[in-house]
């Protein structure tokens, strides 16, 4: 957080955000309007892409917050963005079990498919490109989360793909790459009284 | 009851205590930094860890309630390891620059470390370092020794009321840090240095300058508000370098307020150090013999009715009793030691005093403020109403000046009508007053000090009554006094004889010739322009207003430099303590009167502190009792009239700058021009 972004000088939530903004508030009892920091915080990342100074002090004032207290909850969660992001947002695991299934190949293949590093956003506007730490898809290793989206089982060649159809404005297939069925077992189904697939992977 | 042991020792504890307060209660002593038993508790520091029988891990104490039966061990091996291993991981990003640091010496974290620290460490890798914040003039920021406890964030949240603090990031990466674009400027804000338990936030305006072994350390009483806070004041030869508060549950629990802690830079600057007499229009250098015998010539021949005397806010009760008896020597009755004009009645103490006493506020469940803003009067009394608040409700409403008082009140308007409209039972507050079980009302200065202040005064009496606010066992009826002197100066009968001129008439003599002689006991705050060609003798510490305007000048010595009386607002007998001397040739102000009476032929009769402590006796029983609290009568006072449309406003407009040692002051200075008058508007979300 060295440079920090152009901050817009207003936010306001769109009338259908709004509408959001009072349901989230009222699922919580009276005196309690605080516990909707969260989904309105996310609210506001969904409209604008992140979550600015304005937005924060905005949201601050809905719920009867000191502006202080809702940028500690913006910051302690990295899933909200503190500055602005292309259109897609790649964020590539980089922990452990992603780093032993190739995603350092997935890594390199990003930046040269992007021409960015990590922490950049294309000059198009279009991606930016971070790094997480365990997205939760340890078992279809590597993975990255493209805005909402999952892309599992990734090498070179498949996160290449994915990025190409997305700037071409398609929207490739979520999920597994290698076309498995969510997180059955890469070589197909197997049983206990199955010893060939056993061998196979011996 | 829940009972359990703690080390083999067995206690009774209320339900929700928690080990650490318990362990505390029975003087066993566990290693903290989060917890601070006047803050919310926070769990985060983990230094506290105790063994808790068929517990398997060690648990934090700060955060674990008691249960029945619960053996606690706070001294096994187990868990000085897991202590160790909390000091090893602090230790990690803490920077050994102890023999640097400011708080070297004082330091939570270096004394902890002596006992679980280690004298070597194994972390290889870098240190994680933070860039500084700007917290304003009165507090120095050294970031990277922050160890996260959290305490000022919930001091500025909790206690002051000014949620600017707060820790941004997570994990390694969090950083205390304030808000963008706000400042820390909450009246209370020093108490943010007492409360930082590394040398992360630090008093800047005494940065570098002391190491505080060096201190020698005099207990005494604060005098530069009404409250009579306790202080302790440091100081290094003959300077004063730095105040801090005393815990004194009755008064500021441990808190102060920024004016009383950083205006000690005034008590050097601007200072009376010798005599002056005014020669061909220029006040010149002068001995004490030449200074009294300049004031002996002009008294020469004179009535004692061409002669008077004003106190200022800081005149001690020593000072004021030596004037009075000099004064009635002389043979005058013109004395105040109302310089503000404020309309008090000597005759009936529980109308000058702040009966519910300042502990008991804490018990009032709904509030009228009239004519006063507490935040900037009173802060550290502030803070104890937005206690109130926070923890049972206070259904709080203000006549008087709009402000942000950190608690959420009815801001009814500023038009003394209003008082008239609720002594008459014709306003709906009236109800709520009466439906409360302890109903009060602070009445300031700034309803008191106008042409109409009786008046003022004599509906805040009937809407006390008729509220129910005084009874047996409950006085509602509170006065607060921005002047340490105040109270003092009435209890001893500093005020117009029989006849006598008050303030205003003093003054007003001074402008027609009536008045020839005016002593003014440290009052700089009077129209200096409108004395006309009286003679002013000027007794203080500072060249402020008055001693610009005087023709003899007398050096006197500021509050840390005598041993002195003074009266809180809520009418506690408080005694100063000498931490330096006066400097140069300037003398204890009772001793100069006692001084300059022998010159005049009318000798006081005391020549020791015993025996002006004495007369102060003699003159009120009260002031043989110091630190005691006794209940005022309740009689009738205030007088009905017609109130004027004047506005009501506090007797304050700027926080930091009062009186002659604060507007002396560098330090002050410097937060007039980062804060404004103080009081400011924070992004602070709603007190509701």
């Amino acid at each position: 957080m060295s440079d920090s972004p152009a901050e817009p000088a207003a936010f306001a939530f769109t009338a259908e955000s709004a509408e959001q903004a009072r349901a989230f508030i009222a699922r919580y009892p009276i005196g309690r309007q605080q516990s909707a920091v969260m989904p309105l915080l996310d609210l506001a990342q969904r409209q604008e892409g992140w979550v600015s100074r304005a937005a924060i002090e905005a949201i601050a004032d809905m719920l009867g917050m000191a502006p202080i207290q809702v940028e500690e909850v913006a910051t302690f969660y990295t899933m909200y963005n503190r500055r602005p992001v292309g259109r897609f947002h790649v964020q590539i695991c980089t922990n452990l079990p992603c780093m032993l299934r190739g995603s350092d190949a997935v890594l390199d293949s990003v930046r040269e498919t992007l021409g960015i590093g990590i922490g950049e956003t294309t000059a198009d506007g279009l991606f930016t490109l971070s790094e997480a730490e365990c997205l939760g898809a340890c078992v279809n290793a590597p993975v990255i989360q493209i805005n909402d989206d999952y892309y599992e089982d990734l090498d070179a060649a498949s996160t290449r793909a994915v990025l190409e159809a997305l700037g071409r404005g398609e929207t490739p297939k979520t999920g597994s790459q290698t076309g498995r069925q969510t997180s059955c077992p890469a070589g197909g189904p197997t049983t206990l009284t199955s010893p060939a697939a056993a061998t196979e992977r011996a | 009851m829940p009972k359990l042991t703690i080390d083999g020792r067995e206690i009774d504890v209320e339900p929700g205590t928690t080990i650490l307060q318990a362990a505390d209660r029975l003087g066993i002593e566990i290693p903290r930094f989060c917890y601070h038993e006047r803050l919310a508790i926070a769990g985060n520091c983990r230094m506290c860890l105790v063994e808790v029988e068929k517990v398997p891990k060690p648990v934090a104490s700060c955060a674990m309630p008691v249960a029945d039966g619960m053996v606690v061990q706070t001294n096994t091996p187990v868990v000085r390891k897991a202590r160790q291993g909390v000091m090893e991981f602090l230790l990690v990003n803490h920077p050994l620059d102890c023999p640097i640091c400011d708080q070297g010496g004082e330091c939570d974290l270096q004394d902890q470390a002596m006992a679980y620290g280690s004298d070597r460490s194994r972390y290889e890798e870098t240190k994680r370092a933070q860039p500084d914040k700007d917290y304003g003039p009165l507090i120095a920021t050294h970031m990277t020794r922050c160890i996260q406890c959290t305490r000022c964030i919930r001091f500025a949240a909790e206690i002051a009321g000014t949620p600017v603090l707060g820790g941004l990031g997570r994990g390694e990466h969090l950083e205390v840090t304030r808000y963008v674009g706000e400042t820390v400027s909450s009246e209370l804000s020093g108490n943010l240095i007492d409360l930082c338990p590394v040398g992360a936030l630090t008093n800047k305006p005494a940065s570098f300058r002391y190491r505080s072994w060096e201190l020698r350390r005099t207990e005494t009483v604060d005098a530069m508000d009404g409250l009579g806070a306790a202080i302790r004041v440091d100081s290094r030869g003959n300077e004063v370098i730095r105040v801090l508060p005393r815990i004194n549950e009755d008064i500021n629990e441990e808190w102060l307020g920024d004016r009383s802690r950083f205006a000690c830079d005034g008590l050097k600057r601007q200072r009376l150090d010798r005599p002056y007499v005014r020669k061909d229009g220029k006040l010149t250098p002068a001995t004490w013999p030449e200074a009294f015998a300049a004031i002996a010539a002009r008294l020469t021949g004179l009535e004692g009715s061409a002669i008077a005397a004003i106190a200022g806010d800081q005149a001690d009760a020593e000072t004021m009793a030596a004037t009075k008896d000099l004064l009635a020597a002389l043979g005058s009755l013109h004395l105040d030691c109302r310089q503000d004009g404020a309309a008090l009645d000597p005759t009936v103490r529980a109308s000058y005093l702040f009966n519910s006493t300042i502990a008991g506020i804490e018990q009032a469940d709904a509030l009228l403020l009239i004519g006063t803003n507490p935040r900037i009067e009173a802060p550290v009394l502030n803070a104890r109403l937005r206690k109130r608040w926070l923890e049972h409700g206070l259904a709080a409403a203000a006549i008087g000046p709009k402000a942000d008082l950190t608690f959420a009140h009815d801001w009814l308007g500023d038009s003394p009508a209003l008082l008239t409209e609720l002594a008459e039972g014709r306003h709906p507050f009236l109800a709520t007053l009466k439906a409360a079980k302890h109903p009060a009302l602070i009445i300031g200065q700034g309803a008191l000090a106008r042409d109409d202040g009786a008046v003022l005064l004599g509906l805040a009496r009937r809407i006390a009554e008729s509220a129910g606010m005084v009874r047996e066992d409950w006085n509602g009826f509170n006065v607060l006094h921005t002047a340490a002197a105040r109270v003092g100066g009435l209890d001893l009968g500093f005020v117009p004889g029989p006849g006598g001129r008050d303030t205003k008439a003093i003054i007003a003599g001074a402008a027609s010739g009536a008045v020839k002689v005016l002593f003014l006991l440290g009052a700089d705050e009077i129209e200096m322009g409108a004395l006309g060609d009286a003679f002013v003798v000027y007794l203080g510490s500072h060249g402020d207003a008055g001693a610009h305007r005087a023709d003899v000048i007398l050096p006197g010595a500021a509050y840390t430099e005598k041993d002195a009386t003074y009266v809180n607002t809520e009418g506690r007998v408080q005694r100063t303590r000498r931490a330096v001397f006066p400097p140069g040739e300037a003398k204890e102000d009772w001793r100069v009167i006692r001084a300059l009476s022998e010159v005049l032929g009318h000798t006081v009769p005391f020549d020791s502190l015993d025996q002006i402590r004495a007369r102060l006796t003699n003159l009120n029983p009260l002031f043989g009792h110091p630190g005691s609290l006794e209940r005022a009568l309740w009689e009738p006072f205030g007088r009905p009239g017609a109130t004027d449309d004047r506005p009501l406003a506090s007797i304050l407009d700027s926080y930091y700058m009062t009186d002659p040692i604060s507007r002396a002051s560098t330090t002050m200075a410097a937060c007039v021009a980062a804060f404004g008058g103080g009081c400011n508007h924070h992004k602070a979300g709603h007190h509701a």
